[in-house]
Parts: C-alpha cells; structure tokens; sequence
C-alpha cells in the first residue's frame, strides 16, 4: 500500500447508455512511470479526468497518497490536486496569456507567487524544455503544434508536481520532435522524481518512457506488466495492438463492404 | 416510435437541462462572495461587457427614442401632443425600452461572445487545465463575467436612458417643432427616480441573465466546431428570451400599484 502514488479500486463510468470505464485497477508506484497504452474510445482519456477530478465517476474509489480522493471536500481535494501536473493532447495553452504566463499560470493564481518570481521560474521551465526567454513573450497561438506541447511540458513542471499525467504527448507530432518531446519527459520527470501516468497508442512513445505498461480495453485493463514484457506478453490483445495489427481479437467496428 | 416515449424523453432532457442550469447558477453565485477574488479579470471583463457595448446601445437608444417620438406623434392627439410626447418617451424609455432593448442588443453582442470564448476553451480542453492548475474555473471564468455584467449594465441603460430621451428630444424640437425648454421641461415634471431606479434594477438582472447564459452554454458546448457553434446561439436565444419574460414577470412586480 505504502509504496502507491495513486490506486484506482473498481472504477466504473459511464455517459447514458456507453459503457466508458468497466471496472478499472489500476496501481501506480510511487516514482514510477506507468504508461497505459489502448486505442481510441476505450476510455483512458475518461480514467485521467477520474483522477484529476474533472469528470466523477459513478462508483469505485480512487486513493492518492492513500487517501480516498472521491470522498474529500473540495478544499482538501484542491489540496490534493496541487501534486498534479498535466499535459494535455493538444496542449491546451490559454490562448489570451502570452506563453510566460501560460508557464507560470498555477504559480501566479494557485500559489498566490509574485508576477516577478513566477516569471524568472517560467523562463527557467522554458529553457528546460529548450526554448528561449523570447518565446515567453510570443502568445500561444504564434507557435508550431510541436513548440506548444513543449510548453504545455514546461508548465505542467511549473509547480514542481509529485505526479504528472501525459495525455498521448506525442499525437500529430513528427517522428523526430515525437522523439524530443519523449526525451524531455524521461528528463524532466527525472529531476522530479516524479510519478507519472501517460495514456498513449505510440509504442515508440511507450519503449522510451514506461517503466511500466498497462493496456486497457473496453473500460477494462486487461494486461499490465513491465516495459521488457511488452514484447511477450502472452496476451493476443497486447500482440495486436503492439504490432498494429487489423487482424485478431480487437475488433474494431468498422462495416465490412 | 411510441408517442409517450418521445414526450417522456422530451420531458425528461428538459428536467435534466434546468437541473444542470440551476446548479451552474449555485455554483457561480456562491463563488462570487469566496476568495479569492479576481479583480483584474473583473476590472477586464467590465470593460469588454460594458464599455465595448456603449457604441451598439447608443445607438440603439438613440434611434429607438427619435422612433417613439414621431410615433406618439402620429398616432396620438396632435392637441397637446407637445406634453405628451415628452412625457412618453421619458416613461418609455427609462421603464421599458431602456432596458428591455438595451438588454436584447448587449445579449447578442455579449452571451455570444462569452459562449464562443468558453465554448472553445472547453473543446480544447483550456477549461480542464485551468482545475489541473489549482485554479477553479467557475471563480476563474465564469464569476468575473458574472460580476461585471451585472455591475456594467445598469450604467449602460443608465446611458441609454439620457441618449434615448435625447432621441425623442432631438426628432421632437426638430422635425416636429416643439419647443425645446418646454420639452424639457415636461420631461423632467413627469420623470421620477423610481421610473430610472425600475431600470436599472432590470438592468442588473438583465446583466445577470446575459452572463450565466453565455457562461452556461459555453462550459457545456461539445463536440468542435459545430458545438460551440450551437452554444453560441442557444445562448443568445435563451438569453433574450429570459430577458423578455423577466422583464414581464418585474413589470407587473415593480408597477403593481
């Protein structure tokens, strides 16, 4: 128990009559990097959000540190939620705040921090993830899909999280900035000693940054076991995805002409 | 298709949808009198609700009290029409159209906006990162719009009242070729403060309508493009026509006696 950074027990959801998350366990260790790999739909997105608080779900519990997060106030549960760092699939940078201020955003209105001191951290997490004190002037908008994950990376840092969740960190990238981006994470994640969660279908994304992988599918995790397993899992389902096959026990639904 | 299946299902979404309303008004109201407060997002919103939307209701008051003028003229007794007219337009703008239209044209400008602002940082999840942030969305977003539209919007009809009367007064001593001081005059001997005050106190309510809608719609807009599409123009409908039955249910409350 001790040794747990966040445990899902039983965890169900669902949104009227789709079935999105059918009983998920799930077990992080503390200062491990758990990467849950599934294809799209199979509601890993939904698992996060569970976590983060953002969506309830509608039974189970979810323990961080130990301590049932569904069953807290929403003052303890902010508490909680200050271990958190988050990468969002598109980055989801504020597009009204210049990207200094998007960095330094959960400093200056989390943590009550001075523009000033919240800035020269900013500029700091920006040259981690190799972009330059300019940048931070630029808004969101005026840079490329592969320099706004990076600084979606850089604030998700900001705050020096316990815990940090990749949500698919590599999608619409390039193969090469893809490998940057994965670079920048084992990195940043270990000057943190961070625990980290990421939901990914790249299995180039997945060889780089997993200590270790689940696989979840239809709401369920249906395989978890060490980076070095992957390869031989034993389970059909791990083959398939794995080696992106059309063919075997996933099928998707797709009308046949 | 059973008929009484259709009427439940429409019975039920709408339940579901007051529901859903009336909790976001909870959350939105409490939040207002808990710190911390965002003064510079209030002081920014107040500005982009109020003071932008100056030059649409000026206009509209403007032409709506010249309109009114002429029209009382017309259709009224041309015997002592020049006490009537002044008297008329004064009561109509300051109790009714004010209000009502000065409501109906910053609803348009304004819930749209705000629906298409927080529609499209929920569809790029901006609304999710800001809770990943330590930051509560509803005290974020949705309280400083809340907040500024309700303070703005009676200034503004408070505007529009001066403008509108001087509407009627501009068309009244010119084309019509009453004379001025006597206009005036009839103006201010009928006018009281509590015709002003019933505005205003609309006006507010107004403002309050025209945020929560554009804020509600917006929050709840799904699915891309289209969605906030749609979340734009339910909040523009649902906020004029909330206005019109609010200042039907305050009339008859405010001018009982």
């Amino acid at each position: 128990m001790s040794d747990a950074k966040i445990e899902l027990r039983n965890v169900h959801k669902r949104f009227g009559k789709k079935v999105v998350l059918d009983g998920i366990n799930l077990t992080v260790p503390k200062g491990e990097s758990l990467v849950v790999i599934g294809g799209s739909g199979t509601g890993k997105s939904v698992m996060i959000k569970c976590v983060l608080g953002i969506i309830r779900p509608d039974s189970g519990e979810i323990f961080v540190d130990g301590k049932n997060v569904l069953k807290m106030d929403a003052g303890e549960r902010e508490k909680v939620l200050r271990k958190f760092g988050m990468l969002f699939q598109g980055a989801a940078l504020f597009d009204s705040l210049p990207v200094w201020e998007n960095v330094a955003f959960g400093l200056i209105q989390g943590r009550k921090m001075k523009r000033k001191q919240a800035k020269d951290i900013a500029v700091e997490k920006l040259a981690k993830v190799g972009l330059a004190a300019e940048v931070g002037e630029l808004y969101p908008a005026e840079l490329s899909g592969g320099m706004q994950k990076r600084v979606g990376l850089a604030r998700a840092i900001a705050a020096d999280p316990e815990i940090i969740f990749f949500d698919e960190p590599t999608t619409g990238l390039d193969p090469i900035m893809a490998d940057v981006i994965n670079d920048l994470i084992v990195d940043s994640v270990k000057d943190l000693g961070a625990t980290t969660l990421s939901i990914t279908h790249d299995m180039a994304s997945v060889r780089k940054i997993a200590d270790k992988v689940a696989m979840i599918h239809k709401g369920k995790i249906i395989w978890a076991g060490s980076r070095a397993e992957v390869d031989d899992s034993g389970n059909d389902y791990v083959d398939q995805f794995i080696h992106g096959r059309a063919e075997g026990p996933i099928q998707m639904e797709v009308l046949k002409p | 298709m059973n008929v009484f299946a259709i009427i439940g299902r429409v019975v039920l979404s709408t339940l579901a949808e007051i529901g859903a309303l009336t909790r976001f008004v909870w959350l939105a109201v409490t939040h207002i009198f808990r710190p911390p407060f965002f003064w510079r997002l209030i002081a920014q919103q107040m500005l982009r609700i109020g003071y932008f939307s100056l030059p649409v209701v000026a206009l509209t008051a403007f032409f709506t009290g010249g309109a009114l003028a002429l029209q009382i003229y017309y259709g009224g007794n041309t015997f002592n029409s020049e006490s009537i007219v002044a008297t008329i337009v004064a009561l109509g703008i300051t109790r009714e159209l004010g209000p009502v239209l000065g409501g109906l044209m910053v609803a348009g400008r304004v819930s749209a906006a705000i629906a298409a602002e927080l529609g499209t940082m929920r569809v790029t999840e901006q609304i999710d990162a800001l809770t990943t942030l330590s930051t509560n969305p509803h005290k974020y977003l949705v309280v400083p719009r809340v907040v500024a539209a309700v303070i703005t919007l009676p200034a503004l009809v408070f505007i529009a009242d001066i403008i509108g009367i001087m509407g009627g007064f501009v068309v009244g001593t010119g084309s019509l070729e009453f004379n001025p001081g006597v206009y005036i005059k009839n103006t201010v001997d009928f006018l009281d403060a509590d015709d002003v005050i019933s505005g205003l106190i609309k006006a507010g309510v107004f403002g309050f309508i025209i945020a929560i809608m554009g804020c509600f719609h917006g929050f709840n807009s799904k699915g891309g493009a289209q969605g906030v599409g749609r979340a734009t123009t339910n909040a523009v409908v649902t906020a004029s026509i909330l206005i019109l039955a609010a200042n039907y249910v305050m009339t008859s409350l405010l001018f009982a006696n």
